[in-house]
């Protein structure tokens, strides 16, 4: 059985305009040890799909869906605190901005060990301790010294680096990563990515990559989603994805990549669908 | 028809940072003696990790910061801000657009507003010339009319930038320094955006300067590349030398860092991982 099985999930939004639907009816599972990477536009509710699992969507969003189930419990039908007591510690999430995610009011190293006092219930020397085995294992330079660090002391890349450090520091059974390179220098992103692979291969967890990057997918993903719009638009693991791409979305975002520029011009989204609707014979 | 349209001899930019009560003054050294040459209609791409002093190096060739010694040339004149005013003649030669037009927009100003702005500070248009002006050039980068009376915040990510193009190029300026213009963007937005700097390159013949950090982007839109590393140059040439043959350590780490999404590419990584 997955880690993760989601059937038929749909997220709607009150608004002033009426009922906005974010995502329409997705499903989705991931399993032990595998890398599934959601790829899609801004807007394509890529994010919204996994805020919702992890019960992070404010009040006026309706969830339904016919099942959401993660490690055998039931995610639709769970009250706030037996909820509370799996995300964080079973299931994590990394942000896109890491300067924004952390607290800048508490030392970096509080912010880690909140995580192991509120999930491990560990004391204050084991804490310690162990909040320097994980900044050793995510690669921060003198850990003992940096715990006593403030997040603006520390460079972008470092901070992503601290969020993936309490992400995974209650080994959880799976990982969501939101975009987590975006806001990072290819050479630090790089770093991360390889970061989060190998933590990946060595905890055997479950990891979800949300990105609209289709380098970042290539470079770690064993499966993808292609979402549009709030729909799926095509599922396929990652060979054969960038091989023979099925979806005309797909090979639209794949030729708007810059190395796959033909001629002076990239094609554009925009352009490959209303090409699309042409050849149906629909209006676009 | 090679004209030089910006030389740079041996630029450096200084910042003192420190020297209070406690404690002596220290001095970073952003921008360590940059020299080149760029001709008109061409772009010519400052690559480099944040940090590296690109961003420093266009905000000296905007005019918005002086440069610490050095000469700067702009259309063959000597130009140091620290010593003259800037002319509005000078400030209609050079624009620059910014990373993130989330931020770069004035969110109280109407769109027409922040078109009609260079034009009221910078010439003697009347106010019905500004108008004009500002709509023939939202209908040029791609936007209607319709958006005139506008505020920022109903615009997207993409539409906001091709605002911020449309102020650069209100005083058809003749350089256009571009600081990571697309990488708040999402793909397929990125590439509608690189489409419209290359279609109003070739129409008002426009030279650009593109600061940047990915590879692939400025694979596909320079002529010259220039890699920085900690304040200085450690590779200058066009982009086919320095594409095919990066002699620098850091230009080649910088390659090897880019994702690459060809077919091999992935085959190799997960064969690699199943090994593993």
């Amino acid at each position: 059985m997955a880690l993760l099985e989601i059937k038929n999930l749909s997220v709607g939004f009150d608004t002033n305009a009426g009922l906005f639907m974010a995502v329409q009816g997705i499903d989705l599972s991931v399993d032990n040890r595998e890398v599934l990477a959601i790829v899609g536009e801004s807007g394509s509710g890529k994010s919204v799909a996994m805020l919702a699992v992890m019960g992070l969507l404010p009040k006026t969003a309706t969830v339904t869906a016919d099942s959401m189930t993660f490690d055998g419990h039931n995610m639709l039908t769970m009250t706030g605190k037996q909820r509370r007591e799996i995300v964080g510690r079973d299931v994590a999430m990394i942000f896109q901005e890491p300067m924004a995610s952390l607290n800048p009011c508490f030392t970096v190293g509080f912010q880690l060990e909140e995580v192991l006092r509120f999930h491990m219930k560990m004391d204050g020397p084991t804490r310690r301790k162990r909040a320097i085995e994980l900044f050793k294992q995510v690669g921060i330079p003198s850990p003992e010294e940096r715990l006593n660090s403030f997040p603006h002391q520390m460079s972008g890349g470092q901070c992503q680096r601290v969020m993936i450090a309490i992400a995974i520091a209650c080994n959880p059974k799976l990982l969501i990563a939101d975009e987590p390179t975006t806001a990072l220098d290819v050479t630090i992103q790089k770093q991360i990515l390889d970061l989060l692979v190998s933590l990946q291969v060595k905890h055997g967890m479950g990891l979800i990559m949300i990105t609209h990057d289709m380098g970042v997918v290539a470079e770690t993903a064993d499966r993808v989603i292609v979402q549009y719009k709030g729909r799926k638009m095509e599922e396929a693991d990652v060979l054969s994805l960038f091989e023979s791409p099925k979806s005309p979305y797909t090979r639209a975002l794949l030729s708007a990549l810059p190395e796959n520029a033909t001629g002076d011009r990239l094609s554009t989204v925009a352009d490959f669908m209303k090409n699309e609707a042409a050849n149906a014979g629909v209006a676009p | 028809m090679s004209e030089v349209v910006l030389e740079g001899r041996n630029i450096v930019r200084d910042y003192y940072v420190g020297g209070g009560l406690f404690g002596k003054q220290k001095t970073v050294h952003a921008v360590k003696g940059v020299s080149f040459t760029l001709e008109k209609g061409k772009t010519l791409a400052i690559v480099g990790e944040s940090g590296c002093g690109k961003s420093t190096l266009g905000r000296i060739l905007t005019l918005i910061d002086p440069q610490t010694s050095g000469e700067l040339l702009i259309d063959g004149k000597p130009i140091n801000i620290a010593k003259d005013r800037v002319t509005a003649e000078m400030r209609r030669k050079v624009q620059i657009i910014f990373q993130n037009p989330y931020g770069s927009l004035n969110p109280r100003q109407k769109i027409g507003e922040v078109l009609g702005e260079p034009l009221l500070l910078n010439t003697n248009k009347t106010a019905a010339e500004r108008r004009d002006l500002a709509m023939q050039m939202l209908v040029k980068v791609g936007l209607g009319p319709e958006h005139y009376n506008r505020y920022p915040h109903m615009f997207s990510g993409g539409q906001r930038q091709r605002i911020a193009i449309a102020r650069a190029l209100m005083l058809s300026p003749s350089l256009l320094v571009l600081d990571e213009p697309v990488s708040a963007l999402d793909l397929s937005v990125q590439a509608q955006v690189l489409n419209l700097l290359a279609d109003l390159q070739d129409e008002f013949n426009l030279t650009y300067v593109f600061i940047s950090h990915d590879l692939s982007v400025v694979r596909y839109i320079a002529d010259e590349v220039m890699v920085m590393y900690y304040g200085e140059v450690v590779e200058y040439g066009t982009r086919e030398e320095v594409f095919a043959n990066p002699q620098h350590s850091y230009t080649k780490t910088l390659f090897a860092a880019t994702p690459k999404s060809d077919v091999e590419s992935i085959r190799a990584r997960l064969a690699k991982k199943k090994a593993a």
